[in-house]
This record gives structure tokens, C-alpha cells and sequence, in this order.
């Protein structure tokens, strides 16, 4: 089981009672699909994605990237239990979607270069510290169920 | 994966124009990021007596990377060529694990979005991220 700190649990409870989802999930997707062009295989049907510029304008990609981050709500919520949280989401991802589990960690970096632009200074070693933690647990659920 | 396209070159070399000015901002900034996130890093610094992340020492440190950053992007037509040394002396005095100069790319790029949001576009993020990719390559040349 994950240890958490009072400090990593405080962390993660004001960071996601701060960011705005749907600035903050439509520019993290975003940013995944610029700056790791091939996750856009998994998006073939999201129409225009030539240039960064179509990316972030397309609102298939604004609809889809406030999903994704919405459904961090629940580890957020259950952050004693991600593994089994995310494990029929894993399931998904692996039978259904065929997401090749190193995008996840893709995805997380963007996350995490997104979410530091809007908290700026606040965002500081330590609490990046303990959203990367986060994600990584977020990660490893994800990717558990895949066979 | 490390091909730098001229427009990577172009971005990388204008955004450097922008921010380098602040090159030793961004490079204690990065180290001591790295020496908290990742801990680990911490181990090729048991000689600083004061390791914590803002130490004098470790600012010193984030100053020296950065200028060799800054030196890169001068190098950027031929990094293999222009860190030839500096490979040499990662390879064989320092010999830092190659993992790490990822850690402190990924630290690197954290601190850009966390000082430059506004200028830290996406397209300026994946030619920086390529450019610290290339960096890193050249860097390990001479390990093997």
C-alpha cells in the first residue's frame, strides 16, 4: 500500500481543488499530442490535429482532455486505494482503447509542465514533488490489469 | 529521435534569447528540484557539506549546467563535435549515470513552465525537449 504523508495528501487535495479543469485538461492533452506527436494514433478519429495550433483548438481535444483529467477525481478521493480504483479503467485501456501504458507517463509529464505554469512559485520542489508521486501511483494503477 | 529539424534549431535559439538572461535563475531553480524531486541525484553530491537544495553550493551548480546549456545551443549544428570535452570529462571523471541527464532535462523543462508559462508553448516545449534529448546523447558519447 502507498504510504502518504500529511503534507502529500494536503498537496494533492489543494492542487485539484485549484486548477481549473477545463484549462487545465484540454492544455495537458494538448500538449501530449505536440510534443509526443505519435500518441495522436490513439486519436484518429478527433479530425484536424496537423499543427499545434488545430490542436489546441479542436474542441474534440478541449472535451476529451477535461474527461481524462476528471477522471483523476477519484484517486484523488480515494487515494488509500488507486490500485483498485483504476483497475476496471485499466481494464479499458488495455482490452478496449489498446493504450500502450508508456503514454501514461507521457500524458503525466504534460500534467505536470501544465499544472506548474498555473501554480507558478507555489509550485515548488516539494509539491512537485508529491504530484509526481501522485501520478506515478496513477500510472502504475493504470497499467496493472494489462496481460 | 535526436535529428533537430531547422525549425527545432530556430525555436530553441530564440526562446534561449529570451531566457537566458536568467540562465542562473533557471539553473538553481532546476538543481534544486532535482536534488528534492529525485533524491537519488543526491548521491553524486556527498562531497557539498551543505546539501540541501539551496545551498551556495548546489546554486553554483545549477550556474555551471546552465552555462553549459547556454554553450550548447551555440554548438547546436554539431553537439557530438562541440561536447566533445565535456563528454569526455562525464564519461571518465564524473561518470554520471546518462538516467540522470534525463531527470535534469525533465527538472529543466518543469522550471521553464513554472518562469516562462506564457512563452513555454507546447511547439517551444517539444524543440527543447528534443534539443536536452540531443544534449543528453552527446553527452554520453564517450561512456562506451
Amino acid at each position: 500500500m502507498v504510504e502518504w504523508t500529511d503534507f502529500e495528501r494536503d498537496t494533492i487535495q489543494d492542487i485539484f481543488s485549484r486548477i481549473e479543469y477545463d484549462v487545465v485538461g484540454p492544455a495537458a492533452l494538448a500538449r501530449c499530442l505536440v510534443v509526443y506527436p505519435w500518441t495522436q494514433r490513439y486519436f484518429g478519429g478527433f479530425g484536424n490535429l496537423y499543427n499545434a495550433a488545430a490542436i489546441k483548438g479542436n474542441p474534440m481535444v478541449s472535451k476529451h482532455g477535461t474527461t481524462i483529467l476528471h477522471g483523476l477525481d477519484r484517486a484523488v478521493k480515494n487515494m488509500d486505494d488507486i490500485k483498485n480504483t483504476y483497475a476496471e479503467l485499466s481494464v479499458l485501456h488495455s482490452e478496449k482503447l489498446h493504450v500502450d501504458p508508456d503514454n501514461f507517463k507521457l500524458l503525466a509529464d504534460c500534467l505536470t509542465i501544465v499544472v506548474a505554469a498555473q501554480l507558478g512559485n507555489e509550485f515548488s520542489g516539494e509539491v512537485q514533488a508529491a504530484f509526481q508521486k501522485f501520478l506515478a501511483v496513477v500510472v502504475s494503477s493504470l497499467g496493472r490489469q494489462y496481460h | 529521435m535526436t535529428t533537430l529539424t531547422a525549425k527545432d534549431k530556430q525555436t530553441v535559439k530564440a526562446f534561449w534569447a529570451k531566457v537566458s538572461g536568467k540562465s542562473e535563475d533557471i539553473g538553481a531553480a532546476a538543481v534544486a528540484r532535482m536534488l528534492v524531486v529525485y533524491p537519488q541525484t543526491k548521491t553524486y553530491f556527498s562531497h557539498w557539506q551543505d546539501q540541501s537544495p539551496n545551498s551556495p553550493a548546489a546554486r553554483k551548480h545549477g550556474k555551471t549546467v546552465m552555462m553549459g546549456v547556454g554553450d550548447a545551443v551555440t554548438k547546436i549544428d554539431d553537439l557530438k563535435e562541440g561536447l566533445k570535452e565535456l563528454s569526455q570529462l562525464h564519461a571518465f571523471t564524473l561518470r554520471v549515470d546518462p538516467a540522470n541527464f534525463k531527470i535534469l532535462s525533465h527538472n529543466i523543462l518543469v522550471v521553464m513552465a513554472v518562469m516562462f508559462p506564457t512563452d513555454f508553448t507546447p511547439d517551444v516545449h517539444v524543440s527543447l525537449d528534443k534539443f536536452l534529448a540531443a544534449l543528453s546523447l552527446a553527452l554520453a558519447e564517450k561512456y562506451r
